[in-house]
This record gives structure tokens, sequence and C-alpha cells, in this order.
């Protein structure tokens, strides 16, 4: 019998295969779209684009926060709600204090949020689910109680934010990517990150290891919160108007953006830039169907069957490693 | 004619993604025979049952049951044809009961709804029956020792009568008298015509209970033998290809200066009067059965959990340990002996396992300083032999479980630690590297490290060790000198029988 050696280095570039697997799967998604896109001649106007970039700076900010809550092994069903109360102060405070005081105010009170919900999940153990649907209906109702109505500042300096250009490129985008790109360097690059990520694949290996379990999960809801409360101060600002029934089942999109993007619910899979196509295709569904005119019903029913379609391809290519 | 035997494995090839780990293996085995296979850590022994078990299908190779060529394409097809594996890694539901984790499938039923008594008698009949009767049906799995839980998943692979029975080293974790349940439970499904594949890495075992012995290594089976041909020392340099010439090193001289001590140290339920001290460059070992208390003692002393009672000294002064992180900041390290639910993050690279007590210690800028992460661990993957040797990149999953033991133990040696409390650490480690691993922490302790060595392993705890504590029922019921003692006085401390 022949002694052949089992260790063999092509394992290495296996995992580096199984790893573009998983991109492969999102960026074929976006081509296919992509090619339906220049199908149609209203998606290539320079209005479109500009409202397209726009329109994903919302899901966007919220995914990446859902991201690092995921990775946890948790969830964040409050982002919805964090949106409208973050916009809805914002608003109100504006006639009175300096609108950038404001706009921090507005986004400290989605930190806050974040911070609460982190410490009832990691502190006292409730289960993530649990808690930030309490938090989800609670914070609702804070915007509903702030103000019933929607608040509409006159000062034109408050849409400044959700439509000042830079270029071709919408502010409020590239704010989005910035937080992308340095929230992926977070995440796989900083030891805060990585323990992050390794919480969710078993936190009791990181506990033993030495590493605060709570303060990670403190941490990664608290980046939620800030993510959420950025989201409802641009959202404010860019449609001009805010209300304290806006943003329900936000939480949805968001974390179908991590789901497309490949990050597993159970934990410690998933990663920013892949969310970021998730967030991508996102958008891009919603904006086609839009074009195409698909009644509004119907787009929902879609939406979802190509979220199923998006997973199933991950899968298969997860399988054939 | 030649009569067809129960199971034969022909030609068997397996490849993960285009590597092949299994290169043609042939097994044959009949009614009654206990098949004992052996080899070094990623010999491919698993990778072979899980074929078996239809847990993962082969890329070449024949399978025949009773002469009939078969192909188990899942778990449940395995079944089918009576094959029952215990895997080397625990598979019960941890939220569920004793109980229902052995009857799922098939509870009593009174009047359509499940007889919840009727089972937990069942279920008692079942393990007493088997002669693992310490065990309560009715308590959660997952709050059992991780002994307890090793016989729980053999009681529930024999719930079905299989006709073939694969046990993936189903002693690493027991010990004394639960160890002499499995042999004797062995025994008595060999009488009843069922067959019994065995894999270990205590060769004592095998060579005791095995009609016939497989040597495996490198994905293929270099030899077949049966015992009363061979002996440990052959088996061993089949295995690693060499001789050892020396399994534990020669016994270092300890210093007298207490590094840990613990005074009256006591948790409810779990030990009690715990007055021990481990000395700078000592090697003390601890023994006890399943249950003794020793697995939580040693949580203990590494603050993940807290004492009820008592203290602990380091360097004469007390310490309060709040959380695991304090303990560390004081120098204590703790391979636990659940590599799974407490040592690995099983989807992370091997470097990012390895890396994990040092992640926010090796930091540039901030971010985590990759270059030397990467020095650092390869480092340690070369010392304690991690195969294969590029394994720094592949989620530690994917390696065999004695690699998998090893990756746990080199996130440690990384850390430095000055107290190193090592829980069974070398559970399912082939014999070679159990050398490695021993004259580590020889090295360890003679660079002035204090190091506890948990074992269930008497020859181990013995040998490896300058002095031995043994526990029974929560307390330390005898202290021995290693040099000179027996087997036999551990044990008998150990169930309180001692002179
Ligand atoms: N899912 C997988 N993907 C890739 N390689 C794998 C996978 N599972 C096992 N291997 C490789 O197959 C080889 C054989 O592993 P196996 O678990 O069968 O070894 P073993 O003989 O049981 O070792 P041990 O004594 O350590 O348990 C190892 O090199 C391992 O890394
Ligand atoms: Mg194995």
């Amino acid at each position: 019998m022949t002694l052949t050696k089992v260790d063999n280095p092509t394992t290495e570039a296996r995992s580096a295969t199984t790893f573009s697997l998983g991109h492969a799967a999102i960026g074929l998604v976006v081509l296919v779209l992509a090619i339906a896109a220049v199908t149609t001649d209203a998606f290539l106007t320079q209005t479109n684009l500009t409202n397209l970039l726009k329109q994903m700076v919302t899901t966007g900010l919220l995914a990446y926060g859902m991201l690092v809550v995921i990775l946890t092994g948790g969830i964040d069903l409050s982002v919805g709600s964090v949106v409208a109360f973050a916009g809805i102060l914002t608003a109100g405070l504006s006639s009175g204090l300096p609108l950038p005081v404001a706009m921090l105010v507005g986004i400290a009170s989605g930190v806050l949020f974040g911070l609460v919900n982190g410490t009832l999940v990691a502190r006292f153990e409730l289960a993530p689910f649990v808690v930030t649907l309490a938090a989800l209906t609670t914070i609702r109702g804070l915007a509903f109680v702030y103000s019933d109505v929607p608040i509409a500042p006159e000062d034109e300096s408050f849409f400044w934010l959700g439509s000042a250009m830079l270029g071709p490129i919408p502010l409020t985008t590239v704010i989005m990517l910035a937080v992308f790109l340095v929230g992926g360097v977070f995440l796989h690059r900083t030891p805060a990150g990585r323990s992050i990520v390794a919480i969710g694949g078993n936190a009791e290996t990181v506990r033993l290891a030495g590493i605060s379990v709570r303060k990670h999960v403190l941490l990664a809801y608290t980046i939620s919160g800030f993510c959420a409360g950025l989201a409802g101060v641009i959202l404010a600002s860019r449609v001009g108007i805010a209300q304290p029934s806006v943003g329900v089942a936000f939480e949805l999109d968001a974390i179908a953006a991590c789901v497309i993007g490949g990050a597993s619910l159970a934990g410690g899979k998933g990663s920013a830039a892949a969310t970021l196509g998730g967030v991508l295709v996102l958008a891009l569904i919603n904006n086609l169907l839009n074009l195409y005119n698909v009644q509004s019903f119907w787009q929902q029913v879609l939406k979802g069957l190509i979220i199923i379609a998006v997973i199933l391809v991950h899968r298969a290519s997860r399988r054939r490693t | 004619m030649r009569r067809t035997k129960l199971l034969e494995l022909k030609a068997v090839h397996k490849a993960y993604a285009g590597v092949e780990v299994l290169h043609g293996v042939d097994l044959t085995g009949d009614r009654g025979e206990v098949i004992g296979v052996v080899g070094a850590n990623g010999a491919g022994k698993s990778t072979l049952i899980k074929i078996l078990a239809g847990a993962e299908t082969m890329t070449a190779g024949e399978l025949l049951i009773d002469g009939t060529q078969t192909r188990p394409g899942s778990p449940h097809d395995a079944h089918q044809h009576g094959i029952r594996t215990v895997y080397q890694e625990l598979t019960l539901a941890p939220e569920l009961t004793v109980t229902e984790n052995l009857l799922l499938g098939r509870f009593p039923r009174k009047r359509g709804l499940i007889d919840w008594r009727a089972a937990h008698e069942q279920t008692k009949t079942l393990l007493d029956d088997i002669g693992f009767t310490s065990i309560n049906p009715r308590q959660k799995a997952g709050r059992l020792s991780v002994a307890k839980q090793q016989m729980v998943e053999i009681a529930k692979a024999l719930v079905a009568k299989p006709r073939v029975l694969v046990l993936d080293e189903p002693s690493a974790v027991l010990a004394g008298s639960d160890l002499d349940a499995l042999f004797a439970l062995i025994r008595r499904l060999q009488q009843q015509d069922t067959l019994v594949i065995y894999i270990s890495h205590r060769l004592v075992e095998v060579l005791e209970l095995a009609t016939q012995i497989v040597v495996m290594k490198d994905g293929a089976v270099i030899a077949t033998t049966i015992p009363a041909q061979t002996d440990e020392d052959e088996l061993i340099r089949l295995m690693a290809g060499r001789r050892l010439e020396q399994i534990y090193p020669d016994r270092r001289a300890a210093t007298d200066q207490p590094a840990l001590v613990t005074k009256n140290l006591a948790r409810d339920n779990e030990f009690r009067d715990v007055d021990l001290t481990i000395h700078k460059g000592e090697i003390l070992g601890l023994f006890g059965l399943v249950g003794s208390g020793r697995t939580e003692l040693a949580h203990c002393l590494f603050g993940a959990t807290r004492p009820d009672h008592g203290w602990i000294e380091l360097g004469g002064t007390p310490h309060t340990f709040k959380t695991p992180q304090d303990a560390i900041a004081a120098g204590l390290a703790l391979v636990t002996e659940d590599r799974k639910g407490s040592g690995i993050v099983p989807d992370l690279t091997v470097r990012e396992n390895v890396a994990l007590t040092t992640l926010y210690a090796t930091t540039r800028g901030g971010l985590v300083d990759q270059k030397a992460q990467r020095t650092a661990v390869q480092a340690m993957v070369d010392r304690l032999d991690i195969r294969p040797a590029h394994c720094a990149t592949m989620p530690v999953v994917r390696l065999s479980g004695g690699n998998q033991q090893k990756a746990v133990l080199a996130k440690w040696l990384l850390k430095k630690p000055r107290v190193l409390i090592l829980d069974e650490p070398t559970r399912g480690v082939d014999m070679a590297t159990r050398v490695a691993i021993y004259r580590m922490v020889d090295e360890l302790a003679r660079s002035g490290v204090a190091v506890l060595l948990i074992s269930s392993d008497l020859t181990e705890v013995l040998g490896a060790t300058d002095r031995v504590l043994v526990m029974r029922e929560g307390r330390i019921a005898g202290e021995l000198r290693s040099e000179g003692a027996t087997e036999d006085q551990v044990l008998a401390y150990s169930i309180g029988r001692a002179a």
C-alpha cells in the first residue's frame, strides 16, 4: 500500500475559493440586474441613478449596524423605530437649536437606545429578539409621544445634508460608503471586530480566552443604534419632513441585506463588503420594479422570491466545497 | 464458497474539494468481532467511519453489507442497515433531557400522547442495563459532564439494537468504573454477535478488547494484525513511522515556592474544603472519577465561576477572580476539557483561534498586526506539529479531532502563562504528539511555570507529574508522590478504598 501524504497544499487554495464563491453569487445577481437595468431607458438617467444612490443610504446604514449585531448571534428589530425617533427629534429640535447640534442629538438618541438594548442583552442576558422587539414598540411610541404630527422644518439648511452632491454622487451615499469602509476595517482588522465575529461562533470559548463578551455585545448594539440614529437624521433631511410613522419594517430590509450578503443569522459569519453587495441588490430590485411599473404588492412578492433565490445560490456555492 | 462477511469496505477513497484524505482503504468485519482502529491524528479514522455512518459520502469505493453492495447516502440509510455510530464530538441536544435524547422518535405513547413516566423508566432501565447507572434520565443533556454525555451517546446508539456499532474514541473522557462498564458492554455486545468498531488512542485498551487491529497512517491502512501478535511499542512505531524512545520526560526537581494556593475553596454542590498548593516548576496531577469535581474546581480557579467559600492566593497574596480576564491577567491559563463547547470557535481559521488569547496584545496602530500574528501562530503550528502544516488558514473544524486539541493548547501556550491548568489536554491526541506535549509541559515547568494537569488517564497522571492529588466526591481524598506510586493506589483513593 502506498503512503501518499495527506497534507496537501491545495487546502489553502480551497478555503480561498469558498470565500470568492460566496461573493460570486452576489456579483452574479448584481450583473443580471444591471443587464436588466440597461434594457429600460429610464434606468440610466441622471435622476434615477441619483435617486437610487440616495435610496440605498437608509437600508445601507441600517444593514451595517444590523450586520455587527447579527455577527454576535443577535438581532436588532428596533432600528426602524429609531430611524423615526432620531428624525423627528432632530426636526423638532432644529427650530430651537443650531442644526448641527440638533442632528448630533438625534444621532446620540440612537446611540442611547443601542446602549439600552445592549445592556439588556449583554448584562441581563435577555434574548435579543425579545429585547429589541420591545424596543421596537417602545421607541415607536416615544416618537409619537414627541410629536404625533409630522414636523417640517422651515429652515432651508435642514434639507442640505440630504440633497448635497459631491460631484455626481450624493453626500449621503458617500457617508454610507464611509461607514462601510471604516466599519469593514473595524470588523475585519481590529481586535474588537474580530472578537465580535468570534463571539457569534462560540461565546464561551471567547469568554474563557479572557475577552469580555458583555462589552463586545454592548458595543455591537451601540453601533447598530448609532447607524440607525444617523440613518434617521439623513432620511428626515432628504425627505424634508420628519414623520413619527416612518421606518416601519426597515429592519426587515436591513436583515435581508445581511442575509443576501451571506451572513448567518446564527452569528459568526458575514462580511461588510458582502453586506454592501446585499444592499445594492435590494436597491436595484426596488428600483427596477418601480421602473417597470410593477404593482407594489407584486413588488413585495417578487422581492421575497428573489431573496430566496439568492440564498439558494449561496447555499449551492457553499455545498460545492 | 466463501461465507459473506457482515461488513466489507473496499478501496474507499475520500476527497474534500479535491484534496484526497483516504487513499483506498479496505476494512472487513464480521459478527462478534471487535475491530480496533488506531492511527495518528489526521490519519483518516473518523473520516472512514463517517462514510460508514452515511454522514459523508465516499468519492470512490465499495461498501458491502452481508455481501450486498450498498451506499448509505445519509445517517438514516445507515441506521436502516443496522449501523450506529458514536462520533468523536458530542452531538446531544443540550436543551433536551436524557430521555428525550435517547428516545427521540420512539417515545412510548398513551392515548396518542407521550407517556413520560414510561419514557423515563424505559431510559433508566436502558442505562442500568448497560451499566451506566449514575445518570438521571430527567436531566438536561447539556448539564451533564462530558463523560456522562459520552455515556448517553453510547446508550443512544444502542437503543436501536444495532448490528454494527462504531465508537470513535469513546474512552477519551471515561475513567475508572465507567471505563469498566464500557468494556463489559462491548464484550456483551460481542457475545450477542454485534460487530464493534472501536477507535482509540489508548493502545492498551485496543490490545485488550480487539479481535483485529487495523493501523491507519496518512489516509491508508498500513497494517492489520491481532493483539496476540503485536504490542504497544510496535503499534506506536507503525503509527508514528518511528520509534518513540521515551514517553514521559525525566523528572525535574520542583521548587518549594508556592505559585498558587487555595484555602478552603468551595462551591456548593461541586467541591469543598479544597486546600491545594502548586509550586513553581511543579507539575501537579489531579485525578478523579467523573463527578468528583475536578473540572468544576479548574473552572473556579480560573475565575469562570465564583467560589462560595475560601479563596485563592497567588505569590502569597489573596486574589478574587471575577472573570477569566482577571485570572488571565494574573498569569493563569485553562485548557478546558470540552473542546467543542469552550475550546474552539469552529468557523474561524486555525490562526484566529490560536491568536484569540493574544488578540488585544498583538496590534499595531489599533489594528490586528497580521504579520506578527501569522508568525507567532505558524511557530506554534510547527512546534506542536498541528496538521496539515499549512492549516493556519483553514477553519479549525476541518482539522481532525486531535489536531483541534493541539490548536486549543497552542492558544494558551502563546499566552505564556505562569500557572497553566490543563483539563484532559491529551484527549484524543495520538501517542507521538502526547510525547511532544509532555515534553513541552516539562519545558514550561523547568522554566518555572506551575502546572495543574487534570487527567482521567492513570498512566499519564502518574507518568507526567511530580505529585498527584486525588479527588473524590468534591474533596481532595488523597495525595501521592508520583515517583513510585502505583495506579492502584490512585484508584483506591478515588473510590474511597484507600488503606
Ligand atoms: N470537512 C473537511 N474538510 C477538509 N478536510 C477535512 C475535513 N474533515 C477532515 N478533513 C481532513 O481529513 C484528514 C483526516 O481527518 P480525520 O478526522 O479522519 O482524522 P482522524 O484519524 O480521525 O484523526 P484524530 O485522531 O485526530 O481524530 C485530516 O487531514 C483532516 O484535516
Ligand atoms: Mg478522529
